[in-house]
Parts: structure tokens; C-alpha cells; sequence
């Protein structure tokens, strides 16, 4: 359906995502070898975004798993209906299916009858699919296609959870002891993305498609910004832009991402503004940069002489 | 030597096709980026999925498969493009990749890289027959050694020292992390295994089965002066690195004078002096000029993110005779502190008795470390072993 590098990266682009050619060949091919994509880079330069405009372009279902240091396989993988299994226990006694436990050792029991409750207990009945087994069982399925999973930020979970994670994706299959091996029939569409506050280990990325996702140039943030916020006026996109451009030239602890460049752009649209000016600029800091210090760093001057450049050069295009 | 120019492979059935990338392969892995069969393999098959023709693809293609780390992209983009240019096998063979690898600032690390492991190669002969030194220390020689400061030791101590380093334990303080383990008294309930093993009572909670909160050893990072100030000190300390290095499973090395290198790849090396070879073939300012600060600041903006996850214990060594602004010291040293779980500043100077932190460098840092101690010799590093143990939160 999609039989190119460039028919990936248009479909991208008529959702609004702008990406560039590498990234477009890493999806494709992400998607043809059917290969998990591993996306890294800093905060807010649009990774998650990459799975979510997947599950649209590809029509499907987007399974998401958020990772954190503990994740384990009852909340990854599968769990057990706890409350409904005691329930049920509860109820197969009181209609004599198998024996209260509480009654005399001597009491008449088929032990046949009682094999085939336990088993009835760990059926599927009483399982809760958790996101991996969401995405590999048929069930996750839209359409008869396959799911997105989204295994968002990786480098929060801790190593054992990557070493389940490698076991899972080199051959989509979950083993539930009680209920046997679930096999993928259409192995889902995989995006990992990471942000780097830990190295994930070799193996793991060996098994996967690598894409470093990098802060966008002006032209490409531009293009982001008009596809993301249409309405707001051509000038202010542009000084917005050539702002975090520059922001991102200095030195700061933490660079605004592109998310934040967008957040900016609709803080300054909600104000009315046509125009970057110093005093609105310094009002609304706290959208872009998230550390005092680099506020403080900014703040006054530093805005002043972006802002003065930036007019400048406006005067000069017009 | 031929002088036509072929054009480069443009089908997956031309005959060297293979061979080329085996080649390419081959490049890549001299470049230090590791390239496995598998992931050859899986190239041939992505190159059949694009239009070989359009080059860029190519190379987009080729990255994503071979490459896994951000910082091999450079390095990675260089090669191909060297690769596309050679487009015949001698002359790939003539291309001497001691020059590619210093067009990359990144590269130079990676040239003596590749310098150093061929220098390896050629004295494996010459260290096999070297003889061991022969380990004849008496209690009452070992006691004098173990207060004896560094500084003032002659080489056949360092030696010892040396020696004396490896024994050391380390154990520095654990952490409970949020994932849970099995446990016969442990604190939390387990509701699956509760359920599993109480089936057999038909479903009667007889048996509770409980877990607790694993935990794990903290990682070190340890930043460690080397300027000239510290020139004394320098070779016991890398050597200090390497061991905890080799005692304990996550540690990350630094060592800065007027700009700071990591180093930690180079101490993983299992033989130490091979590791400190490495080590100082790496840093090119030995000996320089200390700015504390500005060190410190790289580190922050640029390592503090990726290794100080999980509760970090730093140790920043060095005796703080800093030529940078004190003001920038103090900032970076506050964001460090808040970075991490455990500050520790050591300085070989403590352990003289008249030495008082009066240098601006140490005046603007000391309000944000946890901790103050000597490092100058044997004792000390026992006592700061203690202190590792028990930096618990």
C-alpha cells in the first residue's frame, strides 16, 4: 500500500508530519522487513508523534505502552482476573461444582469435575491482555490489519524489562503457562522510542531499524508549525521559528523541542499577538524553557537582541 | 593501477554486490562500529526494498540497519561516502583509514583506537615473557604503606599500591527499585502467585505469597582532576578508576583538566596497563590547566542525563586549585548536586592536617557536595569505601 520511500513521506506530510528523507526510509522499511523502529532523541521532537500518524496513515489500531523502572509482565504482558476468579470459585460451590473446601475430608468429590473448574478458571475468560499481548494477539487487530505498538520511552524501564522486550520481539510470541503460546498471525508494527537517559543495551537495537530524530532546521520547523497551527499569521510563524532557532544556538541546559515551539505558538495565539514583542516574549518564557536558570539566562537582554535581529531581517526581506 | 572508473553496483544480482558489502562491512568494523552477519544480511534485504539508483536511499538504508548508536552517524556518513568514491576494490584496499578517522573530531579518539590495538598486536610477544613481580610484602610493610601519601611514594610502592588497590571491596549503597521479586517475608502481596498456589485448596487463601522491592547497587560516576596541580596524584587515581571499574558492574569515568574526556570505555580494558595506555592516549590535555567548572558544566549539559539516571553516587576528585569562574563552579555544582543522589568531593589534600578549603574553587563548591574527604592514600580509600557503603538515602 505503500510502495515507496516518497509515498511514505508524502503520506506523512497529508498528515501533517513533516519528516525528513531518512527518517521516510527508515518507516518504509521499518514497515516492508517488518522490522521494529527504534527512535531516539531529545525531548519533544516529535518520536511518540511518529507511531500515533502511523496508526492513522495505516488505518489500524495504536497500542501504547508507556514504560517506567518495575514494569513487570502483569502489567506489560497479562494478568489474572483475581476478583472475577474468586467470584467464580465462590459460585461453583454454591452450585455444588466443585467441593467447598471448607466441608469434611470425607465428602463425596469427582475429582474430574474439580480438574476441569480449575482449568475453566484460567481460561480466557478471566484474563486481562495487557498492551504486549494486546498487540500480538489477534484481538488487537482493525480491519484484519495488524497494530501499531508504541513502546514509548524504553530508557525508563529498567534492564530486565529489555531483556523480556528483545525475547518478545524476536519472535512475537507470548508463552501464558496456564493457557499455552500466542503467536502472532500478523506481527504488529513496532516503534520503540527513547530518551536517552540511559544507553539501551546493543542487542536490543541490533534487532531494530535506528533513527536518531534530531532538532529540525528553520525550514523544516517552519513547515512544522504552518501544517501544525494554519491560522496564525505568517509573520509571527516566522519570528516564532527563527526565536527557537536561535534559542537553540546558545547556551542552554535544556533546548526547547519542537513541542514546545508549537505549545509557544498557540501560548502567543491565545494572547492575540501578531508580532513578537520583548515584553510578551519574556511573559511567556516559561512555555519554551523549563529551568530557572535558563530563564534567567534569557530573559531582558538576550530576548531584546533576538528580537531586534529578528525584526531586522524581516525588514530586510520585505 | 587501473584507470577506468566503473559505476557502482546498481542491482542486488550484480556479482560483487556481496562482496562489496562485506567490504563496506569490513570498513565500518575498522572505524570501530560494530557490524554483525545478521545485520548484513538484513542490509541485503533492505537494499532490495529501495531504488538503489537514488543514492541518499541508499544510504539512508544502510544507516538504519548498521547503525545503533548516535554517535557513530558522523563517522557512519564519511565511510559511505568514502565507500560510493572507491568504486573499485584496490582502491578502497589503498584508502588508509588512519585518515578518515581524523577528519571527525570523534574520529581522533577512534584513530587511536585503531593505532593502539595494532601496537597491542605487535608487543603480545614481548608482554608474555615479561616476569611477574614478585609479591613479597610483610604485615608491618604493608601497614606503613597503607598512611603513606601517594605523593610521596617511590615507584616500587606504586607498585604495591597497585596491587593493593584490587584487593579492596567495594559495595557501595543500594537502592530499592520499583521492580518486585519474589520474597518469603517480603512486604507486598503477590496476588498471582497467591493464586496459583492456593488453587489446590480450592481457592481458599491459606498460603499468601509475598514480594518485595528489589534492590540494586547505585551506579559511580567519578570525575577526576588531572591538571597539572594534581600531576602526583593522577597515576594512582586512574589507577583507583580502573578498579572500581572492574569491582563493580556501573561505573562511568571522566577525567578533565581544561576539558573534559570520558574514559570509561578505555578502563573497561582487562589488563591495566593496556587500560591506562588507552587511557592516556585519549586525553590530550595531561597536565593542563584546571577549569573545574567548565568541566562540570559539559558534564551536566551533556553526560548528566544519560548516566546519572537510577541514584547516582559522583565523586568529583580534585584538590580545587581552579583558574575558571568560581561563580559558573558553584552554579554547575548545584545542578550536579541536584542531579544525582550523592555528592562526594575528594581532594588529596585533606589528608595534610594544616590544609584548610580555602581556594575559591573549593570555598564556591563545598556548600553543594554531601560529602568532604581525603583521598591520599591506602586509608583513605577504605574509609571512602565506608562511606560508599553507606550512602544509603
Amino acid at each position: 500500500m505503500l510502495p515507496s520511500v516518497e509515498s511514505v513521506a508524502e503520506a506523512l506530510r497529508t498528515k501533517a508530519y513533516i519528516a525528513d528523507h531518512s527518517l521516510a526510509t527508515s518507516i518504509f522499511l521499518a514497515l516492508r522487513l517488518n522490522r521494529p523502529l527504534f527512535l531516539e532523541g531529545e525531548a519533544g521532537v516529535g518520536k511518540t508523534e511518529v507511531a500515533k500518524i502511523l496508526s492513522q496513515m495505516l488505518d489500524t489500531r495504536l497500542i501504547r505502552l508507556q514504560c517506567y523502572e518495575g514494569l513487570d509482565v502483569s502489567t506489560a504482558v497479562y494478568e489474572w482476573n483475581y476478583a472475577r476468579q474468586m467470584l467464580q470459585i465462590r459460585l461453583m460451590e454454591a452450585t455444588g461444582q466443585v467441593a467447598d473446601s471448607r466441608a469434611p475430608a470425607d465428602a463425596p468429590s469427582d475429582g474430574e469435575t474439580q480438574q476441569s473448574a480449575i482449568q475453566d478458571l484460567f481460561s480466557d475468560t478471566f484474563l486481562l491482555r495487557r498492551p504486549l499481548l494486546q498487540a500480538i494477539d489477534s484481538r488487537g487487530q482493525q480491519n484484519g490489519k495488524a497494530p501499531i505498538l508504541l513502546i514509548d520511552e524504553l530508557d525508563r524501564a529498567d534492564e530486565e524489562f529489555e531483556a523480556f522486550l528483545l525475547e518478545v520481539l524476536s519472535d512475537f510470541q507470548i508463552t501464558v503457562p496456564e493457557i499455552g503460546t500466542i503467536r502472532a498471525a500478523v506481527p504488529p508494527v513496532v516503534v520503540i522510542t527513547s530518551n536517552r537517559t540511559r544507553e539501551i543495551h546493543d542487542a536490543l537495537k541490533r534487532r531494530c531499524l535506528y533513527h536518531w530524530i534530531d532538532y529540525p532546521g528553520f525550514e523544516k520547523e517552519y513547515e512544522i508549525l504552518r501544517a501544525k497551527v494554519p491560522d496564525a499569521s505568517e509573520r509571527l510563524s516566522r519570528e516564532v521559528v527563527g526565536f527557537v532557532q536561535e534559542l537553540r544556538r546558545g547556551e542552554l541546559y535544556k533546548f526547547p523541542g519542537v513541542a514546545e515551539t508549537l505549545d509557544w505558538m498557540s501560548a502567543l495565539t491565545a494572547l492575540d499577538q501578531e508580532e513578537l514583542t520583548e515584553n510578551v516574549v519574556d511573559e511567556t518564557l516559561g512555555v519554551l524553557l523549563k529551568y530557572r536558570d535558563d530563564i534567567e539566562k534569557v530573559q531582558g537582554q538576550t530576548v531584546r537582541e533576538i528580537v531586534q535581529v529578528l525584526r531586522k531581517s524581516a525588514a530586510v526581506a520585505e | 593501477m587501473h584507470s577506468t572508473v566503473h559505476p557502482p553496483p546498481t542491482t542486488a544480482t550484480g556479482g560483487n554486490f556481496l562482496q562489496n558489502l562485506l567490504l563496506f562491512a569490513r570498513l565500518l568494523r575498522g572505524l570501530n562500529i560494530p557490524v554483525t552477519p545478521t545485520q548484513i544480511l538484513d542490509l541485503v534485504e533492505a537494499l532490495t526494498q529501495i531504488d538503489l539508483r537514488v543514492r541518499a536511499q541508499a544510504r539512508d538504508a544502510a544507516r538504519a540497519v548498521l547503525v545503533n548508536r548516535q554517535e557513530h552517524l558522523e563517522l557512519f556518513d564519511e565511510a559511505f561516502d568514502l565507500f560510493w568514491r572507491a568504486r573499485e576494490r584496490q582502491e578502497l584496499a589503498r584508502f588508509n583509514l588512519g585518515e578518515l578517522l581524523q577528519q571527525t573530531p570523534q574520529g581522533e579518539i577512534q584513530y587511536r583506537l585503531v593505532q593502539a590495538n595494532r601496537e597491542q598486536k605487535d608487543d603480545r610477544q614481548y608482554l608474555e615473557q615479561e616476569p611477574h613481580v614478585e609479591k613479597i610484602y610483610t604485615y608491618s610493610s604493608a601497614e606503613a604503606l597503607r598512611s603513606r601519601d601517594f605523593a610521596t611514594m617511590t615507584e616500587y610502592e606504586l607498585q604495591q599500591v597497585k596491587e593493593f588497590m584490587q584487593q579492596l571491596l567495594w559495595s557501595p549503597a543500594e537502592r530499592k527499585t520499583r521492580r518486585r521479586v519474589p520474597a518469603a517475608n517480603g512486604d507486598l502481596l503477590d496476588l498471582r502467585r497467591s493464586m496459583r498456589q492456593n488453587v489446590r485448596y480450592g481457592g481458599e487463601p491459606l498460603v499468601l505469597a509475598r514480594r518485595r522491592r528489589k534492590t540494586e547497587r547505585r551506579p559511580i560516576i567519578a570525575l577526576a582532576d588531572i591538571s597539572g596541580s594534581m600531576d602526583r596524584y593522577s597515576r594512582v587515581l586512574l589507577q583507583f578508576l580502573f578498579s572500581i571499574t572492574h569491582a563493580l558492574d556501573r561505573v562511568e569515568a571522566f577525567v578533565f583538566s581544561t576539558r573534559l574526556t570520558r574514559i570509561t570505555r578505555h578502563l573497561r580494558r582487562r589488563d591495566i596497563d593496556k587500560a591506562l595506555e588507552r587511557t592516556a592516549g585519549a586525553v590530550d590535555d595531561w597536565a593542563g590547566g584546571t577549569r573545574i567548572g567548565e568541566a562540570v558544566r559539559t558534564f551536566n549539559f551533556d553526560w548528566a542525563r544519560r548516566v546519572c539516571g537510577q541514584g547516582a553516587i559522583v565523586l568529583v576528585i580534585s584538590d580545587g586549585w581552579d583558574r575558571g569562574d568560581p561563580q559558573m563552579l558553584e552554579q554547575e555544582m548545584d545542578r550536579l548536586h541536584r542531579s544525582c543522589h550523592r555528592l562526594i568531593w575528594l581532594n588529596p589534600l585533606l589528608g595534610s592536617p594544616s590544609y584548610e578549603p580555602l581556594t575559591r574553587g573549593i570555598k564556591a563548591a563545598l556548600p553543594h557536595t554531601d560529602d568532604f574527604l581525603p583521598v591520599h592514600n591506602l586509608i583513605s580509600l577504605e574509609q571512602l569505601a565506608n562511606v560508599l557503603a553507606e550512602a544509603q538515602s
